[in-house]
């Protein structure tokens, strides 16, 4: 296994090109398009009252980022209707992982599609969380025995609230979002800061299985 | 010169009040619409939870310098047209700065902040911000001109491009407003309206179905946080700018409340109803109907 071909992306390859003077340019894209400066731990506010009142404001205004993997994506649209009605929690939906703070991982994820999870949560900033719907994402489910799908979520990402459940339906996702408001008022959500203190061991693991790795180690 | 201390305190006092009532404004705005999708909503204050929490973000990056400065350009155009527009007709202190061409300056600030957050969007470097930006030049290039015809013959119409006495030849009943007497001004100056105010037709520039979520894209945290701001200042200011050119101004704080929310329903009404339009239909729309309307507005003073 270990003579195995490593995949590079052409377009990633570090190149020279000619400019419009007749100078050479060397172009490196992971080094040019990328930042791959490390995530830094952000301490909480020392003032407890005051990191307790965002705490509150962070609870009460989720801002998902619904990364629709699998079969619980459909799940989600529930959420929206007049029926469920996520938006009386202060769920709202973002279509930009720079302005959300919850990632939805909803459902299986297989090998290709973790490459994609990686870098949309990695862009997300720093009081971040992950829910992860279903039992695929806690221990592999129906597809434990599949060479394409990972089987916890958790060795990869640090996750905050699980919602078991094949599918859950959205009324458990409801009762999620509840859970994880209890888990950010009690200033127990700190994933980010998980990502960054163990940001090595979380590496070595998305590496492990992502075999063709042609992006940068961190990209805010 | 003499700085008028008192003025400046009442200025950041009608600022102040304008940013909750636009935040309440929005909040409640978004409960009507929930309402009317017969779902319940989000609670009235959210829009003040979320501007807490965009400020509270603990990490934020940067692109560079213009990428900082976008947002406060913005700001600084939405700011820029309350300071100039006169509040309430025949107090001193609640006209703001209002002089003799706030008319021009506060059309300019309307372009300017859409300028500077064109530049900032676009160091941001994402396709769909650049996508988003030209779009939402494009159309509002294609907004201002029915709108400059309409203010014009508003202008002409009282030999002033000042607000103060736009509005002070407007005062004595319903009949005296501009929407009465100058209709096709009006009625020009209401559509460009809608699209000053990118609700549902002309919301293509920031369509989060299409290209999530337009110029913000790269935005968050604490930048994103003085775009809510500024939403929440500009929208109420454009509001209170209509009121004042087209519906008599207003002489105390209820009536120019009342009248600039149901100013600000119009766009909300139509956003309600009409399905969104693509950027090469509304442009040539605005250039139709309005543009017509304007011209016909212009002969009739």
């Amino acid at each position: 296994m270990e003579d195995k071909k490593i995949f590079t992306d052409p377009d990633l390859t570090k190149r020279t090109v000619i400019g419009p003077n007749g100078e050479d340019i060397t172009v490196d894209p992971i080094q040019d398009y990328f930042c791959d400066a490390l995530p830094k731990k952000h301490e909480p506010k020392r003032a407890k009252i005051f990191e307790s009142f965002f705490n509150w404001a962070r609870a009460e205004s989720i801002w998902v980022l619904g990364f629709g993997t699998g079969c619980g994506s459909i799940e989600l649209y529930p959420l929206l209707t007049p029926r469920f009605d996520a938006y009386r929690f202060g769920v709202q939906m973002r279509p930009t992982p720079r302005q959300a703070n919850l990632m939805i991982i909803s459902g299986y994820l297989s090998v290709k599609t973790l490459k994609r999870a990686i870098r949309s949560y990695e862009q997300m900033q720093n009081p971040k969380f992950v829910m992860a719907l279903g039992s695929c994402t806690i221990n592999g489910g129906m597809y434990f025995d599949s060479y394409n799908t990972i089987n916890r979520l958790d060795k990869y990402m640090p996750v905050d609230v699980y919602v078991a459940g094949c599918m859950p339906r959205p009324e458990a996702i409801l009762a999620g979002f509840e859970a994880l408001k209890k888990r950010i008022k009690a200033g127990k959500a700190e994933g980010a800061n998980l990502y960054a203190e163990n940001f090595e061991t979380y590496k070595k693991n998305q590496k492990k299985i992502i075999r063709d790795w042609n992006m940068p180690d961190y990209n805010w | 010169m003499s700085i008028d201390w008192i003025k400046l305190l009442f200025t950041l006092l009608g600022l102040f009040i304008v940013l909750n009532y636009g935040l309440l404004q929005y909040g409640m705005i978004r409960r009507i619409t929930a309402r009317i999708g017969k779902r319940i909503g989000m609670p009235v204050y959210q829009p003040y939870i979320d501007l807490i929490k965009n400020y509270s973000m603990r990490s934020q990056i940067t692109h560079g310098v213009m990428f900082y400065l976008g947002p406060v350009f913005r700001l600084a155009g939405g700011v820029g047209i309350f300071m100039f527009m006169p509040l309430i007709y025949g107090s001193y202190y609640w006209s703001n700065y209002s002089f003799s061409g706030d008319v021009i300056l506060i059309m300019y600030f309307m372009f300017f902040g859409m300028l500077g957050m064109a530049l900032g969007a676009s160091e941001g470097g994402h396709p769909y911000s650049f996508i988003g930006i030209s779009r939402g030049l494009s159309q509002f290039t294609t907004v201002e001109v029915p709108f400059t015809l309409a203010v014009i013959a508003v202008a002409v119409q009282h030999h002033s491009f000042s607000l103060t006495e736009i509005v002070a030849g407007q005062q004595g009943g319903i009949m005296h407003w501009n929407i009465m007497t100058n209709p096709f001004a009006g009625i020009a100056a209401m559509l460009a309206f809608l699209g000053m105010m990118m609700a549902s037709p002309f919301n293509v520039v920031q369509a989060p179905q299409e290209i999530p979520i337009g110029p913000p894209t790269e935005y968050h945290g604490t930048y994103l946080g003085l775009l809510q701001t500024n939403r929440a200042i500009l929208y109420v200011s454009e509001s209170i700018l209509m009121v004042n050119l087209f519906f008599g101004g207003a002489t105390n704080w209820i009536e120019l409340i009342v009248k600039s929310f149901l100013v600000f329903f119009w766009p909300v009404f139509v956003g309600l109803v009409f399905p969104r339009f693509r950027i090469d239909q509304s442009i040539p729309w605005f250039l139709k109907l309005p543009l017509i309307l304007g011209i016909i507005g212009i002969f009739m003073v």
